[in-house]
């Protein structure tokens, strides 16, 4: 029952997202780029030697139970603002900018045990990378970038090394899942770390305003137990945010936006995967 | 193409902030020169069905508040005696065009004290002078 309804769902799912892919308010300017670039085909003078194969960025399993996570991408977290969408209403959205990103190395279960790609992106002196890396990165025969960054996607097969993976991955209305290391908040309270009520304002209450209040019991256990939530370090941790839609990707400007907020400060790294939980129905599964 | 590119690249660079790149398509280049005080009328493109019609708003401008695609002005209006205040975004899709009736000469920025008073009492002084 549950695999029926799950599996029912989320064709509706698709075609809900399906149907949001024209919706958005697309500058002349950015459709203009839109329209030159072929798929697989960068418009950057860069020269790209190993051509993406068909079927990748493309075929998304959507039948079965697992979801298939095929496409990941690198991005650098620009800032947030809001666009007007086809009905006139304005979406706040995130922007990235995704520059090219090479891979450095596949993974493949028969080897590693596990299927991930391990990519980079931007430039870096090669002064400034030690010898060991260095020699990884002329193994593969890719300049050294600002980072190595591991994608786990379930089937890497598909891509190669040296292959150069752009923002033309992704297309509007799909949905990704965006992970980044949050914002660090130090040392926060109850109320904000785990959204604690706090106390009341009057009744006598004296400087406890915003304490958690009992911790626990008296002479049994005569002790806190373990991971009882308090006051602590909150923040700069890894945050993945689910079900994010993409709502215009951009490969000639590098730019990706993305409807909500996405975890991180600017000018974070920000990871974007295909969506592992995609909602059965738009807003149903969001409870 | 690398050439649009390249101006892309340029405008990037002059970008007082990162998003001004995707705020720029967001922007309209049609909107006149108001400020709180003024009246102005505003059509509004009204979505009924799958017609489409434009209502004129007019009233005087109360507030005008943000900056880039996030500003927005209120304008207020007395209609059958009830005063309506609508806010709209400056650089909205849904405003078929904004014209300037009258110029308002106000001490304030937001006019607020709008709201308290009726009939001759909230009335706008005209501004006279010559705008540039």
């Amino acid at each position: 029952m549950q695999a029926a309804r799950s599996a029912d769902g989320r064709c509706s799912g698709r075609s809900v997202t399906a149907e949001l892919s024209g919706r958005y308010r697309v500058s002349e300017r950015s459709s203009r780029t839109a329209g030159t670039g072929t798929f697989g085909q960068p418009s950057n003078e860069e020269v790209q030697d190993v051509p993406i194969p068909p079927g990748v960025g493309t075929g998304k399993s959507r039948d079965g139970e697992a979801q298939v996570v095929t496409k990941a991408i690198v991005g650098e977290k620009v800032g947030m603002t809001q666009i007007w969408d086809e009905q006139n209403r304005a979406i706040p959205v995130t922007m990235l900018r995704v520059s090219p990103v090479r891979v450095v190395q596949v993974k493949t279960p028969e080897r590693e045990g596990y299927s991930a790609l391990q990519v980079t992106w931007g430039h870096r002196r090669e002064s400034t990378v030690n010898k060991p890396i260095q020699g990884h990165y002329a193994k593969a025969g890719v300049d050294p970038g600002r980072r190595l960054v591991e994608l786990r996607i379930d089937d890497a097969s598909s891509y190669e090394v040296g292959q150069q993976l752009t923002a033309d991955l992704l297309t509007a209305g799909d949905l990704v899942d965006a992970t980044a290391v949050s914002k660090g908040k130090g040392f926060a309270g109850g109320m904000k770390r785990h959204n604690f009520k706090g106390q009341g304002a009057g009744h006598g209450n004296h400087k406890k305003h915003r304490a958690p209040g009992s911790i626990g019991a008296c002479a049994t256990p005569s002790r806190v137990f373990k991971g009882t939530r308090m006051a602590g370090r909150m923040g700069g941790e890894r945050v993945t945010t689910l079900n994010l839609e993409v709502v215009q990707a951009d490969p000639e400007r590098e730019l990706v936006l993305i409807k909500g907020a996405v975890p991180g400060p600017r000018g974070a790294m920000v990871v974007l995967r295909d969506a592992v939980k995609a909602p059965a129905a738009k807003g149903a599964s969001r409870s | 193409m690398t050439g649009g590119a390249a101006a892309e690249r340029f405008l990037e660079n002059r970008a007082m902030n990162p998003t001004d790149i995707i705020d720029r398509d967001s922007l309209r280049d049609d909107v006149p020169d108001f400020r709180p005080g003024d009246t102005v009328k505003v059509h509004v493109r009204v979505v009924e069905g799958n017609r489409e019609r434009v209502q004129v708003f007019q009233g005087a401008v109360v507030r005008r508040q943000g900056t880039g695609v996030r500003e927005t002005f209120t304008v207020r209006k007395v209609s059958f005696g009830v005063g309506v205040e609508r806010t709209f975004p400056v650089h909205s899709p849904i405003i078929a065009k904004t014209e300037v009736v009258s110029l308002g000469d106000v001490r304030r920025a937001k006019l607020y004290y709008l709201r308290d008073r009726h009939g001759k009492a909230a009335k706008i002084k005209e501004r006279r002078t010559a705008r540039l």
